[in-house]
């Protein structure tokens, strides 16, 4: 819950609030990506995370791999989309700097369900025989004890991350954040410990008890702190707000092929943002 | 008739494989598949559902990135499109890198919902325009997905076809190898062999993709275009 319920946080104590070495879980690219927040991370230096990706990212986890922030990747992928490959995340699975966790998209979101739940693992089908699976010996393949045939069956650990962090549409003076259709934010934010969003807008109001938004809306009670970050999502998407700056990625996709390409982008476009 | 151009041919070719599909779900960034699965269903008077996962105007899905793969697992996906930076002769899927794991030589995106969806959908199309040695391997380095799994294993799903930008194959679930379906216009049996990887079978004649219908072409540059144009505004102004 919020520090008193009457006042948002900075983006930069939002910031601070992210443990070094902590399990960091970030939506997909359009699923309300908190840009703002990332850069904010980059500025105060964050290492080690160990980053999931619910299931996949892009900008994001490559912005955070190239600045040095990420021990871990634990992905459905990493892409740019029609921009291209992520250019850091390639060089650091390619050399070895980052270790990489490959899972699948499914996968991901069946170990937060089961974590939503406080169930000890999940239950999935397909994926037995892939060298996804053989490469993973964390999960177990276990035969359908309701099954009067032989039928193999996959079982996922729970994924319990430290924090989820986000940028919702709306946000209250009550804590409530306003995710509209991001359900990634909603499986994210009930399975971590906690919470953190940047938000779009300041709603008047209280979003949990408006009938209107209630659904989409993820409670106070999950949220560790909010804050607001107009066009926060830049420079991806954030539907129904804003679309992609398409120009500025594009370009990034370019300079991010270097590492003094990529030194020039984060002097300019995160050390040198003012928050 | 008007003359046509190879991204016409090709949605049509993929929009003919999911004939009586109910579901038929696509990758975001794959502009001639889901070309295809909205003239399949725009063909079907809307009995096909075209799900362009991304897409904001044309997903029937509000509940988040799980309900995709939900449904899948439900057997309420039909047709499923997959790419693959390697695809081999047992129709076995690498979309992770080539060369050594996890290290490789040249990294991909990941897997995203292939290990899964190849499972679980009936009529997996792979889809590559590019048809070369370097996609279409021996043996692919790592495997996102398989072709086929051991009896005993829940599998409804797997290959359909694949289709290149030199050909149509279908895939034989009982031998695991793809067989020769057409060569699209100005192509040969024995350039499309070179440029293959694998071995696959070929029938006794081989036939040419045959152009798009007169009435596709009408709906893709009519109707379609404004629809697609939204989801991709480059590959439209391309055309």
């Amino acid at each position: 819950m919020m520090t008193d319920g009457t006042g948002f946080s900075s983006i930069e104590d939002l910031a601070a609030r992210v443990p070094d070495a902590c399990l960091l879980a970030v939506p997909k690219d359009e699923g309300g990506v908190s840009m703002a927040a990332t850069r904010a991370l980059i500025r105060r230096g964050v290492h080690d995370l160990h980053l999931l990706c619910v299931p996949t990212s892009g900008l994001q986890a490559d912005l955070l791999i190239g600045a040095g922030c990420v021990a871990t990747i634990e992905c459905g992928a990493v892409t740019l989309d029609e921009f291209g490959l992520a250019p850091r995340f390639r060089d650091a699975v390619q050399s070895g700097s980052v270790r990489i966790i490959d899972s699948t998209c499914p996968a991901i979101y069946a170990a937060l369900q089961a974590s939503e739940k406080g169930s000890p693992f999940a239950a999935l089908r397909g994926i037995i025989g892939s060298d996804v699976e053989r490469q993973r010996d964390d999960w177990k393949i276990i035969e359908n004890p309701f099954a009067s045939t032989p039928d193999p069956v996959l079982l996922l650990p729970a994924i319990q991350p430290d924090i989820a962090l986000f940028h919702a549409r709306l946000g209250d003076r009550h804590g409530n954040v306003w995710i509209g259709n991001k359900r990634e934010c909603v499986i994210a934010a009930h399975a971590a410990k906690t919470a953190l969003a940047t938000f779009e807008a300041e709603f008047d109001g209280n979003l949990v008890a408006d009938e209107r938004y209630a659904a989409g809306t993820i409670a106070g009670v999950y949220m560790e702190a909010t804050a607001l970050a107009p066009k926060g999502a830049w420079p991806l998407a954030l539907p129904g707000y804003y679309g992609r700056d398409s120009d500025h990625l594009r370009a990034y996709a370019k300079a991010g092929r270097s590492a003094d390409g990529f030194a020039a982008y984060l002097a300019e476009h995160v050390i040198g943002e003012t928050p | 008739m008007t003359a046509w151009n190879r991204e016409e041919a090709l949605i049509c070719v993929l929009a003919d494989m999911m004939q009586g599909a109910r579901g038929v779900a696509v990758g975001a960034t794959s502009p001639i598949p889901a070309s295809a699965a909205l003239l399949a269903q725009a063909r079907s008077g809307g009995r096909t559902k075209a799900m362009i996962l991304g897409g904001v105007q044309h997903g029937p899905f509000n509940d988040g990135g799980p309900e995709l793969f939900d449904r899948a697992a439900q057997g309420r996906i039909d047709v499923f499109f997959l790419g693959g930076g390697q695809i081999d002769g047992e129709g076995n899927v690498n979309l992770v890198g080539t060369g050594p794991y996890p290290r490789a030589d040249a990294r991909f995106p990941g897997n995203f919902g292939a290990p899964y969806l190849y499972f679980l959908v009936p009529r997996v199309i792979l889809f590559r325009e590019e048809h070369s040695k370097r996609v279409l391997v021996p043996k692919v380095d790592f495997v996102s997905a398989p072709g086929s799994s051991p009896d005993g294993l829940h599998r409804p799903g797997g290959p359909h076809a694949l289709v290149t930008g030199r050909a149509v194959f279908l895939f034989d679930r009982g031998a695991r190898r793809f067989r020769l379906q057409s060569l699209h216009p100005g192509e040969t049996l024995a350039g499309v062999r070179d440029e293959t990887g694998f071995t696959f079978d070929v029938p006794d004649e081989v036939t040419e993709t045959p152009p798009p219908a007169a009435d596709d072409l009408v709906l893709l540059r009519g109707p379609m275009r404004d629809q697609i144009g939204e989801i991709y505004p480059e590959f439209v102004a391309g055309r």
